[in-house]
């Protein structure tokens, strides 16, 4: 059997919770922003994946699986409120969305 | 040495997306390389040994949900966004200190970490094995998730939909509701 080092994947997973991280902080279109949360989202995923692989234990992949409901379930309401938002404000530039009533 | 390969491939793919995804400024390229970047991390679910889930990771993932954003995009038209100036101290103090804490996190996950290696194949990740999972052990967690993602949809249609037309609706059903109560309630 052929083996990989768990420090391989972890530090794979904090590369992309990272750029996640960073892409929330300095991307301006709220679409984008959104995006980077789903990308941190994976990145959390892959970590689960190689844990589950490293103690023998399927709990880890199912609990991926409920992540993966609620990432669902984030993206279609947070994607209905920025068609809600951009039919009120007619912009995606999370700058110019700085009111929470217009 | 297969496996060592394929798992350096597909993970410089990764971040390779990631980081186009930060460079580009129009999200019809960002949600492409997001598109990259989950495909790619279900060919490393696979090299992990779970299958199953390298198959929902492409079909909930890089399927839905990425069909999602990208009909969002198209539906808003969203341009190439404006770039802000960022300030001058951030970049100046933000960048050597984001180098030196990637780097003794990195270093530590390597060199320090008590982790083992983890044995490719070695845990069944089947539809089987998932199944008695979640419908024996998880099985309450599951129930509330389907509920959650019931209330999501739900959600999701009340928040996209155009208020105006909400309220148009309520006046065209009013009226056809109305003649009928009043009759009902003279019958009685």
């Amino acid at each position: 059997m052929e083996t990989i080092p768990l420090s391989y994947y972890l530090v794979l997973s904090g590369i992309l919770f990272v750029c996640g991280v960073l892409g929330f902080l300095i991307k301006r279109n709220i679409i984008t922003i959104f995006m980077s949360i789903e990308l941190m989202l994976n990145g959390v995923n892959l970590s689960f994946v190689a844990f589950a692989a490293q103690w023998h234990s399927l709990s880890g992949q199912v609990f991926v699986f409920f992540v993966m409901v609620v990432a669902a379930a984030e993206a279609a309401v947070g994607l209905a409120i920025i068609i809600a938002v951009y039919r009120t404000r007619e912009t995606l530039n999370v700058d110019q969305v700085n009111l929470l009533k217009l | 040495m297969l496996h060592l390969i394929l798992f350096l491939f597909f993970g410089l793919l990764c971040v390779a997306g990631a980081i186009n995804l930060l460079a580009q400024s129009h999200p019809i390229n960002s949600a492409l390389s997001l598109i990259v970047v989950m495909g790619s991390l279900a060919a490393e679910y696979l090299l992990l040994g779970a299958e199953f889930l390298a198959a929902v990771q492409v079909i909930v993932y890089a399927g839905a949900i990425m069909v999602l954003f990208v009909i969002t995009i198209m539906l808003l038209n969203a341009g190439a966004e404006e770039r802000t100036k960022g300030s001058r101290v951030a970049i100046l103090l933000g960048v050597p200190g984001a180098v030196i804490g990637a780097v003794l996190v990195v270093w530590t996950l390597l060199f320090r970490s008590n982790t083992s290696a983890v044995t490719i194949g070695a845990l069944p990740g089947g539809p089987q094995e998932i199944a008695r999972l979640l419908f024996h052990q998880f099985l309450l967690p599951f129930e509330i998730t389907s509920v959650l993602i019931l209330i999501a949809i739900m959600g999701a249609v009340v928040l996209a939909s155009r208020p105006d037309a909400v309220a148009k609706r309520h006046h065209t059903e009013a009226p056809k509701a109305m003649p009928e109560l009043v009759g009902a309630g003279k019958e009685h």
